[in-house]
């Protein structure tokens, strides 16, 4: 973490915005939902970013975005420092296959009429100009490097368990040697000794080719295995954005922490005092005025309510968009 | 329960096989309809007497095993002498065909529209479906007869009203699994490997939307074979003296009192034939249709 | 096993098969445990385990091609496998009620949540409209939905999943119940919802105390939530015990792989402990122990012979050479 200042980042968005009108029914005006309200990130080679937060806090827009499945209403989305969003589209299309996504459903993601083999070539029928064997070398060679064998080549993703078909969905996201892959929640529908396989594997891609992960996940004990740095989302906002050591070692917003306490922990030792959450996540639709959280946080006084924090940053380099930990009055913080 | 890898891969045909040859239904259906299929193929060989042929001496003859029937006319013979047997062999070459006809039209239509529906939205979806939904808002036999009788009457318009009939089907239902396909990962994921619009509808969702569709071109089948019998009734399909199994059973009218044998088996076959389609339509849909298995 | 009479819910040797024919597959597979009035037994495993197909069984909500066969099956003393149908359930929906998964597609999304708790409250208690709708608010208040009055009146889809879940809760609770049964009840909810539910679930099974069982395949939320666990690996039992002592020693090697699988676990960027190859399904279920194929430990006769259960009363694992304090195999 020391040379943060010396890599460049090969990834980084700037004041991402995306915004959606929705009809809110007969007579009603259109109502805006802010999915993405002004977000920051940069991610190095090698290195991953974990973005945390629970169902609607625009971690899965993020993840569109990246792969330019959708383009964001405001914002640059620099890729190797170019502004993907302003290039012409041949060049677009090609960087394009340097970004790949892994998705959380390994059911869902692999069409179920193609076999394995058709599958993985894909992107390189459709990218490039390589003859049918040199295809099938290529999908033959990913397929153990994901620790599949060479007959899978020939079967259908129905004839695979959910772990297995994971591989296959990252040696299909590997096929145009990408250099970040975006994986949206990759081992939360796979089994606790499948997920072990798997996180192995992409950590071992990592390490082997140099990839950069956008690892999306609301398992934080997952995140804190895995993540380099870590970016806690919340609403639409980044409320706090660190490296794994802060975020976990000393949470400072109060919704990181109560994330923190959430999560069940096996060893007595590493479980945290619990900061229970009132209430549930507010409509994005009609997010409540100043800091999104205040109506669920036991600290918020009437600051909260009025205006809006900013991330602002911390003497641990971390950023947190806090009032309470501006002023200094978040007890844990004073004790600590 | 987890999936485990079986030592020999089941290829998807077999596994489709063994769901199908469980219902013995569909497999009686099948078996009728391959039979229908190589009597019209070999009609030529199979017929005892050319379908056209008038046998003067023979007018109205009874089957073979009643009272004053021949071992020459199986089935008997109509009002002018021709055998019942021979033509209702090549009244399935005919019949069959136009249903292929019909159907392939309608599928292959219907399939365009709804895709297109389906995966453009907007404008395009709302545009298709409204032509969809007037159609359907006609009763089908009477938009049918509306057609024909603009474009006069012959089997090969028939055929084509009959397609534009059943069009709108294909075209929800084909809208309605784009739909239910669309938003799933494997589509994303072939847009992010930068895959074309025509691609992502005919090659990625097309494959996964085909089972519900299959499943409602058999039945169509049947449909056709029946719509087409009902307008050759109405004299509005095959005209005279072409075998088709609707216009025999129409220009039989008369002797519905007098000789039984000149429309009972045209009605019989009509019957069976569609059964047989509605058998195999149904064992399709439960061995295509992952939500029935297990 | 046990003394049937002593405790709350008593399951001996329960099978569940499905299937029919030359191989019927054994999805729970001769499982024993118990369960005492205010307490809180966790059953772990991964996906195929047979964890929830057991409690099903419990219920007798298992539909025609699965059997279930036991050799006793006691809930407060009484012998469930000698009741008619209608008897048992009337005992398996007052005595006893269950929580599923996923609380959006368990409530009925054409009546209000009202109607849905009155239902349940009319089948076993009776009273008049009135009534039961006074109870169903205060039931609602009971599982901490704000403004109960108004929202007796919503439809499912009016609520959230954590509210949801709550109604469920709600609806679980109308009868009393002794035993309460939840199914996964948060893997569907989100991690801060998911600490709120659990919270409710224990403060009202400590309130009313009742018995608990907690089915789940995540670790950490037994180990927090419960007194004893019960691990269960391809239909059977491999392990029980308290969870106190599960947790800081397992004695079998499937406990301690699935322990040691956890992120958790892995100290700093270290490689994880993964179990090779996977649960093994309807068709390659292997002889003697069921995990030796994936058992770093295994010798020649965990491959031909079955173990049994080894260990004192309530501490038990079904390994020939279960696991000492340090995570050794005895010799």
């Amino acid at each position: 973490m020391t040379d943060t200042q010396s890599t460049r980042p090969i990834m980084q968005g700037l004041g991402l915005k995306q915004h959606y009108s929705v009809n809110q029914g007969m007579m009603k005006p259109k109502g805006t939902v802010k999915a993405l309200d002004g977000v920051n990130f940069s991610v190095e080679a090698g290195k991953t970013l974990a973005v945390v937060g629970e169902s609607g806090c625009g971690k899965s827009t993020l993840a569109r975005l990246l792969t330019m499945i959708e383009t964001p209403t405001e914002g640059a989305l620099e890729f190797d420092g170019q502004d993907l969003l302003k290039l012409d589209k041949a060049k677009r299309k090609e960087l394009r296959q340097r970004i790949q996504i892994i998705f959380q459903n390994p059911y869902g993601s692999l069409n179920p009429r193609k076999k394995v083999g058709t599958i993985l070539e894909e992107p390189l029928v459709i990218n490039t100009k390589l003859s049918k064997a040199e295809r099938k070398e290529k999908a033959i060679a990913l397929l153990q490097k994901v620790g599949l064998r060479p007959e899978h080549y020939d079967r259908y993703p129905h004839m695979f368990s959910g772990g297995q078909r994971q591989r296959i969905a990252i040696a299909r996201g590997l096929m145009m040697n990408p250099k970040v892959v975006v994986a949206d929640e990759p081992v939360s529908a796979l089994d606790v000794s499948v997920q072990a396989q798997v996180l192995n594997l992409m950590m071992d891609l990592q390490d082997e080719l140099g990839l950069a992960y956008v690892f999306i996940s609301h398992d934080l004990s997952v995140v804190e295995h895995i993540a380099d740095e870590v970016m806690v989302m919340y609403l639409g906002k980044v409320v706090e954005y660190g490296s794994t050591e802060q975020i976990f070692g000393n949470p400072q917003h109060p919704y990181t922490r109560a994330l923190l306490s959430s999560t069940p922990r096996i060893e007595p030792e590493k479980r945290i005092d619990k900061i229970r959450l009132t209430g549930e996540l507010p409509s994005p639709l009609n997010p409540p005025s100043g800091c999104a959280f205040h109506g669920r946080c036991q600290f918020a006084n009437e600051r909260c309510s009025a205006e809006t924090p900013v991330l602002t940053e911390q003497s641990d380099a971390s950023t947190v968009a806090c009032f309470g930990v501006d002023e200094g009055r978040l007890p844990y913080l004073v004790s600590a | 329960m987890t999936q485990t890898l079986a030592t020999k891969p089941v290829s998807p045909l077999a596994e489709f096989w063994s769901y199908f040859s469980s219902n013995k239904g569909a497999l009686a259906g099948l078996g009728f309809i391959v039979v229908i299929v190589l009597l019209a193929i070999f009609a030529d060989f199979v017929a005892p007497h050319h379908p056209h042929e008038q046998f003067r001496d023979f007018i109205l003859t009874p089957p073979a095993w009643t009272d004053g029937g021949t071992s020459q006319f199986l089935l008997g013979t109509d009002g002018v002498g021709r055998d019942i047997l021979s033509r209702l062999i090549h009244g399935a070459r005919l019949s069959l065909l136009i249903g292929l006809v019909i159907v392939t039209l309608s599928l292959a239509m219907g399939i365009c529209l709804g895709l297109a529906a389906g995966f453009f939205g907007g404008a395009v979806d709302s545009a298709v479906m409204r032509v969809a939904d007037v159609l359907l808002a006609m009763p089908p036999l009477l938009l049918a007869i509306a057609v024909v009788a603009i474009l006069g009457p012959s089997i090969v318009n028939s055929g084509l009203a009959l397609s534009l009939v059943y069009l709108p089907h294909y075209v929800r239902l084909t809208r309605a699994s784009v739909l239910s396909e669309i938003n799933k990962d494997y589509v994303v994921s072939s847009r992010v490997a930068g895959a074309s619009s025509l691609r992502l509808m005919f090659i990625t969702i097309l494959p996964n939307c085909l089972a519900p569709l299959i499943v409602q071109a058999t039945l169509g089948f049947s449909n056709a074979i029946l719509d087409m019998a009902a307008l050759g009734f109405l004299g509005l399909g095959a005209q005279p003296p072409l075998p088709e199994w609707g216009s025999m059973l129409a220009t039989a009218r008369e002797f519905i009192q007098s000789a039984w044998w000149v429309v009972t088996f045209p009605g019989l076959v009509i019957l069976l034939t569609v059964l047989a389609f509605n058998l195999m339509g149904d064992g399709l849909r439960d061995a295509l249709d992952p939500k029935l298995k297990q | 096993m046990t003394d049937h009479a002593n405790h709350l819910l008593s399951v001996d040797q329960l099978s569940v098969a499905f299937g029919t024919g030359k191989r019927p597959f054994t999805a729970v597979d001769r499982i024993s445990y118990h369960v005492d009035a205010g307490e809180v037994v966790g059953i772990v495993g991964e996906s195929g385990s047979g964890k929830s197909v057991s409690s099903l069984a419990l219920m007798g909500l298992i539909d025609f091609p699965g059997k279930v066969s036991a050799e006793g099956l006691s809930f407060k003393g009484t012998n469930l496998l000698t009741l008619s149908e209608k008897q048992r359930r009337k005992i398996t929906g007052a005595d006893i009620s269950m929580i599923f998964q996923d609380p959006m597609t368990s409530l009925n999304p054409a009546f209000t949540v009202g109607n849905q708790i009155m239902e349940a409250i009319e089948v076993h208690q009776g009273g008049t409209p009135a009534e039961r709708r006074d109870k169903a608010i205060d039931l609602l208040r009971q599982v901490g939905i704000p403004a109960p009055e108004s929202r007796i009146d919503n439809f499912p889809h009016q609520l959230s999943g954590g509210m949801s879940q709550r109604v469920m809760i709600a609806m679980a609770i109308a009868c009393d119940p002794k035993l309460l049964i939840a199914d996964e009840p948060t893997t569907a909810l989100d991690v801060t919802i998911q600490a709120q539910i659990i919270e409710l679930l224990l403060k009202l099974q400590r309130e009313k105390q009742m018995g608990l069982i907690l089915i789940t395949h995540d670790l950490a939320l037994v180990a927090e939530a419960a007194d004893r666990v019960v691990v269960m690996y391809a239909g059977q039992i491999v392990e029980t015990g308290p969870a106190s002592e599960i947790f800081k020693a397992p004695r079998h090697p499937y406990t301690q792989a699935l322990m040691r699988s956890l992120p958790e676990s892995a100290s700093g960027s270290d490689r994880l402990q993964a179990l090779p190859g996977v649960v093994p399904g309807a068709n390659d279920r292997p002889s003697g122990c069921l995990l030796n194929p994936r058992c770093p430990y295994a010798t020649e006769r965990c491959r031909t012979e079955e173990p049994g259960y080894i260990g004192p009363e309530g501490r038990q694992a079904k390994c020939f050479f279960p696991l000492d304090d340090n995570g050794r195999p005895a010799a």
